[in-house]
């Protein structure tokens, strides 16, 4: 009995040190954010519901393909990647998978105005313009017939790695799954102002909760960051951060498996240490 | 040279040469522990368990750790908690223990603060637990060093640069320790070498003598009764074992220690496996970065305390630095401090009772102040607490060992 009340005052007082050093520093720390929000409610909604893919894939042409290409098309890039690189800072995105990933709402403002949808109005301004230039010359329906057309090509499916291709492998490296940026590092320098983070151990130093707030929109958590809002869906975030778990926490599974048999297995010595305890203790007392 | 007999078994072979059927009695058998004890009296041999895993886990990772600036970040990182068959496992245990290590050393400097086991002949068990803690701080601080993420090369960056504000010496001792002028490879090699030889060795060396000086004013009690232990070990070999006071470390001392032992490791297993965070910060696993600074740096939950220390004191550096070379020393000194006679449990001191708890109260508040930014009226707790802190040590602690001496 006695022994119980010591252990309630050793859980009371080591209970409150971590409390106060973890889950509360840090909540004072890291201030609270706006959970993801993917239906991007801050960009007006745009009437995609009546858009024809015959005429998106002309507007397509005429518009897109001076800059990017679409593989699945047979539409190749005007400029091998370093030349891309050079003069615009970043590599052009293949079109062929770009629905597939990017919330059809996100794609038809992010065409209109792209600095606006990424959430970079203040990092590129008319001395230092972003790459892509904004089609607001576009009417509603001609970004309607557009998507239509790009989510006609993209394929219902893909694996967590192709999503992480298209969404994010233009800038960053995974080191430890022998993903290379498609971007030279020096343009990517020159263009964002700073280097774009391998992302191999993204997982364990962000941790997944967090990255589902800052994929979703960077300056929630980084305010000022080059990073652009991609705009991905909830579908397609979640297959990011997969992959990063497979590459940055391979072990996660084994690591779960394993902890569950390993305390098993010292639950039963507690036991039969406690019978020896009991037996050993009963000549003394 | 002493007659040897044929031997009549193995035992008995080594018995002729080694001694050891003398060696277990002086050792276990026959190592007489007071009976009137409580599960706190096993920290010991938890402590002892925690670190044979870091020993052995060490090992495991020295065998893949390379301790090169370029090199570290991945070999931790890729090749030990990827490649490597079970590394990642090693590695949890290693960083998790070396972080419930503290959790326990605390446990047990409390448990003799509160049962006054530092007095009256055991005041050298007091002063090596002391040295073993402020190595095993070393050792930690040297360890958090070797996985060159952010925060392991920003918190060596601070608390390095703490030796550069001593006066005359500073700014050459700095870069005696640094090997740089900044924290770089050198100072990666320099604390590889402390992590896993010199320090392991000067720890290994004090735990022997930590054990050692208990031998003579024997392990305490919960009453702070003292025993006539030679009476009550006769007691107990003539078959009085439940009037005799004692009992001996092997079997039945060990047994219920190995029954906490067991116990606590469901519980550490649990922190290896699914909650290792507070031993393992997120922000070490983003690679070190000289040119980026961290928004917050902040040490090892077990520095908090001392750390608040430094910083209360924000209206002037120097005098924080003065106040937390004392509170790196005063433990020590508890013996001295507190020089009354009485041995008992604090709940049978009452004054000693309340302050025991100011000062865990206080020891709580200034860690967790430690890691909070000390911005507004952080600061101004922190000041507070740590006057109090000096205050418990230097004025009231005094004050009650005074009264009682006139008491006793």
């Amino acid at each position: 009995m006695k022994e119980l009340k010591i252990l309630v005052i050793l859980i009371i007082v080591i209970g409150a040190l971590y409390y106060g050093v973890e889950p509360y520093a840090h909540s004072i720390m890291e201030p609270k954010t706006a959970p993801a929000d993917f239906a991007f409610k801050d960009l007006k909604p745009i009437d995609l519901s009546k858009g024809v893919a015959s005429k998106g894939k002309d507007l397509v042409a005429q518009n897109c393909v001076a800059c990017h290409s679409i593989e699945s098309q047979k539409i190749p890039a005007p400029m091998d990647h370093a030349s891309a690189g050079a003069s615009f800072g970043v590599v052009p995105p293949d079109l062929s998978h770009i629905a597939s990933v990017i919330n059809p709402q996100f794609l038809a403002h992010f065409i209109k105005d792209p600095t606006k949808a990424a959430k970079l109005t203040h990092k590129y301004k008319d001395d230092h313009p972003y790459p892509m230039p904004a089609f607001a010359q576009f009417s509603d329906q001609d970004l309607a017939d557009i998507v239509a057309y790009l989510t006609s090509i993209a394929p219902k499916k893909l694996t967590d790695q192709q999503v992480f291709q298209q969404a994010c492998e233009r800038c960053h490296d995974i080191k430890y799954d022998k993903l290379y940026a498609v971007t030279d590092h020096k343009d990517l320098h020159r263009y964002l102002g700073s280097n774009a983070p391998d992302l191999s151990m993204m997982i364990r130093s962000l941790g997944r909760e967090k990255l589902e707030v800052f994929i979703n929109d960077p300056q929630k958590l980084l305010h000022g960051t080059a990073m652009p809002r991609v705009g991905l869906t909830k579908q397609a975030q979640e297959q990011v951060i997969n992959y990063l778990e497979q590459t940055g926490d391979s072990k996660r599974h084994q690591r779960h498996g394993l902890g569950i048999q390993i305390m098993l297995f010292f639950a039963v010595m507690t036991l039969l240490a406690y019978l020896w305890k009991q037996k050993v203790w009963r000549e003394v007392h | 040279m002493a007659e040897m007999k044929k031997a009549e078994g193995v035992v008995d072979w080594l018995d002729q040469r080694l001694g050891i059927k003398k060696l277990t009695k002086v050792l276990m058998t026959e190592y007489w522990i007071p009976k009137n004890i409580n599960f706190l009296w096993a920290m010991g041999v938890i402590l002892l368990t925690l670190f044979t895993a870091l020993v052995v886990s060490g090992i495991f990772l020295l065998m893949y750790y390379k301790p090169d600036a370029k090199l570290a970040y991945d070999s931790v990182n890729f090749t030990i908690m990827q490649e490597v068959a079970f590394g990642w496992l090693w590695r949890h245990i290693h960083a998790t223990a070396a972080s419930m290590i503290f959790v326990i050393i605390y446990i047990h400097m409390f448990v003799a603060i509160y049962y006054g086991s530092y007095k009256r002949g055991r005041e050298m068990i007091w002063i090596s637990g002391m040295l073993l803690f402020v190595i095993f701080s070393a050792e930690a601080f040297s360890g958090y060093m070797l996985p060159w993420g952010q925060m392991s090369y920003w918190a060596a960056s601070v608390i390095t640069g703490l030796f550069g504000k001593i006066p005359v010496i500073g700014p050459d001792l700095l870069m005696w320790i640094r090997g740089n002028y900044v924290v770089a490879d050198a100072t990666l090699t320099r604390f590889f070498m402390l992590h896993v030889f010199l320090l392991p060795v000067v720890i290994i060396m004090i735990i022997g003598m930590h054990f050692y000086s208990l031998r003579i004013p024997h392990v305490n009690n919960q009453e702070g009764e003292v025993l006539d232990f030679e009476a009550e070990e006769k007691k107990y070999k003539e078959g009085n074992k439940k009037e005799s006071k004692v009992i001996p470390f092997w079997p039945v001392f060990l047994s219920k220690d190995i029954f906490v032992v067991c116990a606590f490791m469901v519980f550490f297993f649990y922190l290896v496996c699914y909650h290792y965070e507070f031993a393992m910060d997120p922000i070490n696993f983003e690679r070190a970065n000289s040119l980026k600074t961290p928004t917050h740096i902040y040490p090892e939950w077990y520095f908090l305390w001392s750390y608040e220390v430094l910083r209360g004191f924000f209206f002037n550096g120097n005098l924080g630095l003065v106040v937390f070379g004392i509170a790196q020393i005063i433990f020590f000194l508890l013996p001295f401090l507190d020089n009354s006679p009485v041995v008992k449990p604090a709940h049978q001191r009452k004054a000693f009772q309340v302050w025991f708890w100011l000062l865990v109260v206080d020891m709580v508040v200034l860690t967790i102040y430690g890691k909070l930014p000390p911005v507004g009226n952080n600061k101004y707790v922190g000041l507070v607490a740590s006057l109090i802190f000096l205050a418990l040590f230097f004025i009231i602690l005094p004050l009650i060992s005074r009264a009682e001496k006139k008491g006793a």
